[in-house]
This record gives structure tokens, sequence and C-alpha cells, in this order.
């Protein structure tokens, strides 16, 4: 098992994913003799997961649910937050934006919890490499762990600094640079320096529109083309059958024996499949500032 | 600057490059040719000097269709020294400000004038252009850069500028699938160098070639494909190298049912005929129908008057391996409820899958579908809003026109199929009722 690449069976030290409903899946560290409480029992992983299928089901003592292999995708949903994340909608719009594929090299801060981080990793591999900076220890501490136990910490550097004072560590490498910071006008220079002389994509993500007129402007002033800021939304869909009840307007006195000869009897209701959508749906992540730089 | 020789190697336009061509927001698709009249926003223009210059070069159209390395100089702009008024209460439009006739501009074209200087005596010619607010002026400015400006810049093909054209330009041959929908697609499927992917798609080729480029040359892609032949006009826009060509196979529907009941007719038989650019894999015909003088190179036309496909041991490596696919990729103008059921069966567990409809209700009926059946997870039926932000000081709001719709996805994950319980029967879906409790053992 990795993040970047399937493997069929389960095995000891996999990050399994328990699939127990739509919104509830977490992550299982798989561990001989270990076990896991769930709301549907005890899960003894030597015997229900080590050597079982990704995919199997599961039997507890309450219930049953499923293992799922790793992805970045189940991964936004199932991490324990360190802090506000980017969800699946934002980084598959980023993912295509900044160009992403097999070998590029890509900057990006701050790393949080690793969520985009994850899908980035995915999508570089094998032959790319991720710069990752975030200035709070602990949390550059416990991404840099994760990586690990995902077996990706080959494709990505964590560093623990500031990057609107020291950049991002590296000079003239990256492809794309990603920013989801606070200031990011602070750190378009460095930016700049981190990515190849003949050009790269930017992405800055930011939540208030003031933090994205500012970095437009800094993007302006240091050279940056193409500068567009847009707004991506996840509308979700509820599938359901429902029965809308027919008015009963009384006999129909014009009827004659032209009425269609296999008459349908007088339904109560009508049933259809349809769907219906959420009381209330995500308005806003953030805006999502795209930007090309020039060759220099 | 210095050319770094090698190094730049990979940035210069060569001949027989795909490229895409840009001005503003419109694109289009081209390969160099030489001596090729290429029509682009009305204008012919030959792509020869393009030759030899760096990708991201921006060129200017000379009269007679040449390109020539547009320079930035250092010209005044025409809104220097111009004073700018306070709001538009005195400005009446009386269509009458503009001393420059359309014949005069005409003629300044004629001239050879270049287009900021076109822009420039518009402006000098303009009676209320004082009047204007300052904001209203760079407005004027921009509208008529738009206009005069003679240029174009030659891009390097990805699949965010090929999604972007077809988009704008050609909707209907995607099945109007916006850009932004794709990209979902792309990460739902978690597509990624190495994967094994299952394709169905009459986007011409844009979904196949935007895969590609996410696998990067690793893997292998399978596009299942309707009628005689494959559609991949699209992927040779995005100019791969030819190497990711190796990885690409294909497989007829027609004998998808034939190849789930075992009864596929995979015996090796003479061969006839070699077709050209893939040698090591020979396609040849039993059937005698029409094959007197058969050409090396197999029109899509001669496809589709053969008979029967025949298939050789080498496909028969292609066949086991369709049965262990690990992603399924679904975007046509199909009905995708018969294509999403017959091609799921080729999926291993726990493995995404992703299905793009135009329309929503016939995903409703694969949702539905698929709940009967069961072996799925995580189904979710979705579209996206997308919307686009002018920001400039003072004046940023969101623009006036936005897409109304890109599309529907429907995504989800195959588990192993369980026959023992009626699929169906969950007591899984409910929201947790109480706190949950987690406790790993394990430190």
């Amino acid at each position: 098992m990795s993040f970047v690449e399937y493997s069929d069976l389960i095995q000891d030290g996999d990050v399994a994913i328990i699939y127990l409903s739509h919104n509830n899946v977490m992550p299982v560290k798989v561990q001989q003799g270990a076990q896991t409480q769930t709301r549907y029992g005890v899960i003894r992983h030597s015997t229900d997961l080590i050597g079982q299928r990704y995919g199997s089901k599961v039997t507890c003592s309450k219930g049953w649910f499923h293992v799922l292999h790793p992805t970045p995708e189940l991964w936004t949903v199932a991490l324990p937050h360190r802090t506000q994340i980017l969800y699946t909608t934002d980084i598959a719009f980023i993912t295509m934006m900044l160009e992403l594929r097999p070998g590029s090299i890509v900057c990006e801060s701050g790393t949080g919890s690793g969520s985009l981080s994850h899908a980035i990793l995915r999508t570089i591999a094998p032959t790319g490499h991720l710069h990752t900076v975030e200035f709070h220890q602990q949390r550059a501490e416990k991404v840099a762990e994760e990586f690990k136990e995902h077996r990706v910490d080959h494709l990505v550097t964590v560093r623990n600094q500031d990057v609107c004072k020291d950049g991002f560590g590296v000079t003239g490498v990256a492809d794309a640079v990603f920013l989801d910071i606070p200031s990011p006008w602070d750190a378009v220079g460095h930016a700049k320096v981190a990515m190849k002389k003949h050009g790269g994509r930017l992405c800055s993500f930011s939540p208030c529109i003031e933090q994205v007129q500012k970095t437009c402007e800094a993007l302006q002033d240091q050279g940056f083309e193409d500068i567009s800021t847009t707004e991506v939304l996840l509308r979700e869909y509820d599938v359901r059958t429902v029965s809308l009840p027919l008015p009963d307007f009384g006999p129909d006195p014009e009827s004659t024996e032209e009425a269609t000869p296999a008459a349908p009897p007088n339904h109560a209701s009508i049933s259809l499949k349809t769907t219906t959508l959420p009381r209330e749906m995500p308005g806003h992540t953030g805006y999502l500032t795209f930007a090309t730089k020039p060759r220099t | 600057m210095a050319d770094n020789g090698d190094d730049d190697n990979q940035y210069r336009i060569k001949e027989g490059d795909y490229v895409v061509l840009k001005r503003g927001e419109i694109f289009k698709a081209v390969q160099i040719q030489p001596r090729k009249k290429v029509i682009f926003e009305k204008q012919w223009i030959f792509l020869d000097n393009a030759v030899g210059q760096l990708y991201s070069t921006t060129f200017e159209i000379l009269s007679g269709g040449n390109l020539k390395p547009h320079e930035l100089k250092d010209t005044a702009s025409p809104l220097d020294a111009v004073e700018a008024g306070t709001d538009n209460r005195n400005i009446v439009d009386d269509g009458k400000s503009q001393k420059l006739t359309r014949d005069d501009i005409e003629a300044l074209k004629e001239k050879g004038l270049k287009g900021q200087d076109i822009i420039k005596k518009l402006v000098d010619n303009h009676a209320t252009f004082g009047d204007k607010t300052e904001y209203s002026q760079v407005k004027y400015i921009k509208k008529k850069k738009k206009k005069y400006e003679n240029t174009v810049m030659i891009l390097k093909p990805s699949c965010r500028i090929l999604a972007m054209m077809y988009h704008g330009r050609e909707p209907g041959k995607i099945c109007h699938l916006r850009y932004d929908t794709l990209a979902q697609m792309l990460t739902l499927a978690n597509i990624h160098a190495g994967s094994k992917v299952l394709v169905f798609e009459t986007c011409a080729g844009l979904v196949l070639g935007s895969i590609m480029e996410r696998m990067g040359g690793y893997g292998s892609v399978i596009q299942m494909y309707p009628g005689g032949g494959p559609v991949r006009a699209g992927v040779e826009n995005f100019g791969f190298p030819a190497h990711f060509h190796d990885t690409l196979h294909e497989f007829p529907i027609c004998h998808v049912n034939a190849l789930l009941a075992g009864t596929l007719d995979t015996s090796a038989k003479d061969p006839t005929a070699e077709e050209q650019g893939s040698p090591e894999e020979e396609s040849m015909v039993t059937n005698t129908g029409d094959d007197a003088g058969q050409d090396v190179e197999k029109t899509e036309k001669d496809k589709l008057k053969e008979a029967k496909v025949v298939f050789h041991t080498r496909l028969v490596c292609l066949i086991i391996s369709l049965f262990f696919t690990c992603r399924l990729v679904i975007a046509s103008r199909f009905h995708p409820c018969p294509v999403l059921l017959g091609l799921l069966k080729f999926l291993s567990p726990s493995r995404p899958f992703v299905v793009y409809s135009q329309y929503i209700e016939p995903l409703i009926e694969c949702f539905k579908k698929l709940k009967e059946c069961g072996g799925t997870v995580n189904l979710r039926l979705t579209d996206t809003w997308l919307r686009h932000y002018q920001v400039l000081p003072d004046r940023t709001h969101p623009l006036l026109l936005m897409s109304g719709g890109g599309g529907y996805l429907l995504s989800g994950t195959t588990v192993a199929t369980d026959h023992s319980k009626p699929a169906g029967s969950k007591q899984a879906e409910e929201p947790a009722p109480k706190r949950q409790k987690l406790e790993d053992t394990e430190g």
C-alpha cells in the first residue's frame, strides 16, 4: 500500500480506510495484534484486516462496513484536521490549472494538515518532487510523519520555516507554486525565485477578497501574466424516489366510450426518481487566483 | 537573454509540433507545418517563422501573414498626459464622439500601423475621452486593444489549455464537458502514473488525452470504443512524445459480452497485414470479405468495412489485464447506465469510477441501479459551479456572465460484491447517533 500505488491485500503497517457510511470515514493504522473500536464493534487487525483484500467487507458484532485502499480523496475526508483544509473540489481544479503531471516540481506553503499535499504527491509521482513549507513546528513534524507512514516521503521535503521571510528553500526548480497563507503577497517574490527560469504556474488560495486584491497587485508588479481569479463550488444531489399525490377532481362527467380502453385506475399518487438538494450547501471556500510566470 | 543551448531546446517550437494559438481568451490548436496557411480569428497566418522560437512567445502578425516576435517597447501609454473626469453626468452617447471613420481606421491598418498606435490615434480623435473617468478610460483602451492588437501567442498544449479551448470553441464535440468538470473527473478517478485506466469517451479524445497527460507515459489506458474504430483526434493536439502512445490500447465494445462470457475468439491466425506505427501488434483478418491488396495503414473506413476483428495472442494479455483495471472513466453521448454497468465488471474492488453526463436524469438511473445491485460505495452525484472575478483596485466584482452548467458527475468506489446479504439492506447509512468510540490500542 502507498498513496501513490494501489495494492490488493491489506498488510501490517498499511494505513487503511474504514468506510462506515457516506459521512463516516476513518483511517486505521494496521498492526499485527491491534484492535480498533468502532460503533459496530471491535475490529481485530490480525484476523479482520491483515491478508484481506482491499474492498472487502468486515463484519463486527453490531454491523458491517468496507475497508478501502487509501487515496488522497479518501484521506481528505478522513484525516485528522489540524487546520482548515482544502477539499477535493478545489484540489481537482488546482491540479489541472497548475498543469501538474508526473515529474512536476512543486512548491507549496502552508502545508497545514497535508490534504492538498497528498493529492499533489499522487499526481507528480514517481519522478516529481514537492517542497512544502510549514511555519508551525508541530504541524510540520506531524505531516512529515504522515508522509512516511503513507510511503510517499521520498517524493517530498518538508521545511519548517516562514515562506514570507525565507522562501521555499529552493531556487529555479519549480514548475508550479501553491500558496495558502494569510499574506500571499509577501511570498510572491519568493515564489518567483523558486520557479524555473523559463516559467511556470502559480496559484494562491485566499478566503477574503482583500487578500485577493493585494495578491493580484503583487503578481502584476512582479511581472506575472494571465492573472485570473475564480471560484469553484460543489453541488451534491441527493437521489431519492418521491411520491406525489394526484388531486381528485371528482368523477369526469364527460367520459364517453372514447375514453381510453385501458383507462388507468384512479392512482392516488405518482412515484418518480428525482434529486433533491441539501438545505444548505457550501457557499464559499476561497478564491483561487492563478497566474503564469513568463520566462525571465 | 543568452541561449542555454540544450537546456532551452525542449522549450523551442519545432516543425511538426502541435501547438495552441492564443489571443486573449481565444485558443486554437494547430500543427506547425511549413508554408501552411492557418486561419485564426479571421486572419491568415503562416507559422514558419515560429520555428526555433521559444514557446509562450508573443508574435505580431505582419501584413502577408508572417509572424515576427513582438517587442515590448516602452511606448508611452495612450493614457499619459490625458486628463480624466469625475463621472458621466455630462457625457451624451450620440455616436459622434469618434472623429475617425471606419474607412480611416482601415487605411491606418493598411499603412501597417501597429495596434498600439491605432489605439493612440483613436484616443486622440475622441472628442470626449478627457471627460471620461479614469476607470472608463482604462476600460476603453482595454476594449480597443482586444479589437486592434494584432498579436498571437504560441503555447505548448496542456490539458488545461485544450479543455478550455474545446469548451470555448466546440463544446458540442465534447458533450459540453466544462473544463472544471474534467478536472474533477481526473482527480475523483485518481488518475496518476502507473494507473490502468478503462476509458469510454466520445469527447473527441480530449478526456483520453487528459488522462494520458496525468499518467506521464506510465501505466496503460484501454480505450473502449463503439463502432469501427477509436476516435482520437483530440489526443494528437496534446503533442505527446511517441512513447506515450505505447501505453494506449483499444478494445471494441461489440466484443465485451463475448469477453465476459469467455467465448471470445482469441486464436492467432496467419498475419496478412501489419499496422503502421505499432509493429508489435499485428492485426489479422480472417474474414476474406474484401482484403485484396490490404493497405499498410488502415483508414477508419477500412476498419468499418471489416466484418470481424480477430485478435493476436498479444491481445490476450490485454484482455486478461482488462479484468484487473484500476479506474473507469466514462464521458460520452451514450446512455451512461448500460455503459457503466457493463464496464464496472472489469474493475477490481476498492477502485474508483467516474461517469460524466451532460444530463442529470441518466445519472439518477445509474445511481438507483448501482444501489440496487450493490458492489459500490461512496456514490456521489455532483456538479460544480464556476465563477470568474475581475480583480482591480476599487473595481473588484464577479464577471457579469458565468457558465450556466458544466455537466454532471457520478462517482464512487467499487467494493467486493457480497452474495450472502441481499443488496440494499444496509444499516450503515444513518448518521452516527452518538459520540463514536475510536480507540486504537497501539500508541
